[in-house]
């Protein structure tokens, strides 16, 4: 094969965050990142964003916490993770050498814990920015978690601004009556960027034995099954904020990412396509700068936000 | 570890609904050591949207053997490729059983169990090249459910079958010929993968008699990786007995640490 020399500007600015790309791999499938390092370059990425981390270790639900759908997967994995102070000291002095934007997703079982999260990290170097998982659905009692109501995301997000000296990505949950509130809530409470969606609420069951198969009973739906309602909320939201938007939501191929980045998102987070492919955040990124180039697209963020109106 | 695309199907046979896939991945093939896997893509589409974990159930410098049991949709789709056709293979992936050159003259019982006879066969074959004793003990609910039997006498391998139903060998459980065979001739070392219950029942036999055992776990998988912490079973660990990936830190585990449910 040829070499063609590209000359497409691939770069995306999140304003606080310049990216090489705008493609981050997302927290919940990608580990601490190092588990991917046979099977990509992890410095080609745009960046990508370790597992949720509470402060204490977590072992997370019992098993079964998979069950695979039609285009879908259905976790309730629950945040098992090894706490932030084993992360600072045997994961984050690896991932510093590296070039390329480490984004920590933060957790917690109630608003302190979220605050003693950033407070340790704050001490910490090599960390893009924070994630605030405020959204996971497997680890209260039916999806229960503070991006169900503006007023405690607008409480949560406030707090973790404060407390923290990192730039503040939100992450949303999309199991809510209006995503545009919630988004507004968070940005009102000073978040520099968005990030939506988080899994869909979801079960599945055995109908031989009538029981749920999953431990947990319900867990989040991830995957193709949940492009098309993503790309409906990230373009909402992109469209009502002024903060910039990540957007996710079952992304396998660099058609959806362009997708996302046309409906208003500044950058884009690919996860349970990392499950399929080890290396598929890379080839995305791939697929995306022959997009570009075969359509003439001399840098891939002049195409954020130019959906159309029919 | 490597992502072998241009791997390809060289032969295929089966005995009823148990399959075993030839396939040309001379990388994965070169580095698979027993009791590993490799996570197989079934479909190029969305769905099955996941890879498959299959035991390595041989390997050599041209590439490996799978053997499995059509149990679902996934399985399906790859018990109808035609041989010449690609596949997108990951592997090797996980740790295997021990075996070691101190194992020279000693005696090895293998126990397999319906599908889990899978990872037995590269075992035995790689006991045998250090010079240990393997017997294998292979059981299933009738005979159909043992297809493997010829293909291990035929390779030399002293080898117990045992069928629920009794219409082929012992008629009961493998565990059950297993304690006989036991008193007769004490092992050293006891392999199994097979279902939970037939590996929990070993695993008693082994700490009681203070044999050391080693048991292969299969789980579903969603990476075969380690990234999305899916596939856990409780394990005993240096940090309490914890949710452990079956896929980083097994699929093989010794005995001693495995909580059975």
């Amino acid at each position: 094969m040829a070499m063609t020399k590209k000359n497409v500007d691939l770069t995306a600015d999140l304003g606080f965050l310049k990216l090489r790309n705008p493609i981050l791999a997302a927290s919940g499938t990608f580990g601490y990142g190092l588990e991917f390092e046979p099977y990509l370059d992890l410095e080609k990425l745009g960046g990508f964003v370790v597992k949720g981390l509470y402060y204490k270790p977590r072992e997370g639900n019992p098993p079964p916490r998979l069950v695979e759908t039609a285009s879908g997967l259905i976790n309730a994995i629950g945040l098992p993770g090894i706490g932030v102070e084993a992360f600072s000291e045997k994961v984050l002095p690896k991932l510093r050498r590296l070039k390329t934007a480490v984004i920590v997703n933060v957790c917690g079982a109630d608003d302190d814990e979220y605050a003693a999260v950033v407070e340790y990290l704050d001490k910490q170097d090599g960390i893009a920015a924070y994630e605030l998982n405020i959204s996971c659905p497997n680890v209260k009692t039916e999806g229960l978690c503070p991006a169900l109501s503006p007023r405690t995301t607008f409480d949560l997000v406030k707090r973790i601004k404060a407390a923290s000296r990192r730039p503040l990505i939100t992450k949303l949950s999309p199991n809510v009556t209006s995503i545009v509130e919630i988004a507004k809530a968070a940005e009102e409470a000073g978040t520099d960027a968005i990030a939506l969606v988080n899994t869909f609420l979801a079960m599945a069951l055995d109908l031989e034995t009538r029981r749920p198969k999953l431990a947990n009973i319900y867990g989040g739906l991830s995957g193709p099954a949940i492009k098309p309602i993503a790309l409906r909320m990230v373009y909402q939201v992109a469209s009502r904020v002024r903060v910039p938007v990540i957007g996710m939501g079952g992304i396998m191929t660099g058609t959806d990412a362009l997708e996302f980045l046309v409906a208003g998102a500044a950058a884009v987070e690919v996860g349970t396509a990392n499950f399929v492919d080890p290396d598929a955040a890379l080839r995305i990124v791939a697929e995306i700068e022959s997009w570009c180039e075969a359509h003439g697209v001399a840098a891939v963020r002049e195409l954020v936000g130019t959906i159309k109106a029919n | 570890m490597t992502i072998d695309r241009n791997a390809r199907l060289r032969e295929i046979h089966n005995w009823d609904d148990y399959f075993q896939l030839a396939i040309d991945a001379p990388e994965i093939g070169r580095e698979a050591r027993p009791g590993q896997f490799v996570m197989v893509k079934v479909a190029d589409g969305t769905f099955p949207l996941l890879r498959r974990p299959l035991s390595i159930h041989d390997a050599g410098a041209g590439g490996i053997e799978l053997f499995f049991k059509v149990a679902g949709q996934g399985t399906e789709i790859l018990s109808s490729k035609k041989p010449g056709d690609p596949l997108d293979l990951i592997g090797p992936l996980g740790k295997g059983f021990t075996i070691s050159e101190k194992m020279t003259g000693k005696r090895a019982f293998c126990v397999g169990g319906g599908r889990g006879i899978a990872p037995i066969y590269f075992l035995v074959r790689e006991l045998a090249a250090v010079g240990a004793q393997p017997t294998v003990f292979y059981g299933g609910r009738r005979l159909v459910d043992i297809p493997l039997r010829d293909k291990f006498e035929k390779a030399g391998i002293e080898i117990h079958c045992s069928t629920d139903d009794g219409s082929h060998g012992f008629a009961g459980l493998v565990t059950e010929l297993v304690g006989r065979e036991r008193e007769r001739a004490k092992p050293d070392i006891i392999y199994a993968c097979g279902p939970d219950a037939m590996m929990k029942a070993l695993a008693s036999m082994a700490a009681k008699h203070r044999v050391p055992a080693e048991f292969s776990l299969e789980s579903l998988m969603g990476c075969g990786i380690g990234a999305c912490w899916g596939c856990v079973h409780r394990i005993k660990n240096e940090s309490g007995d914890g949710w452990t990936k079956i896929c980083e830190e097994g699929p093989v585990f010794p005995g001693e640490r495995i909580l059975w449910p």
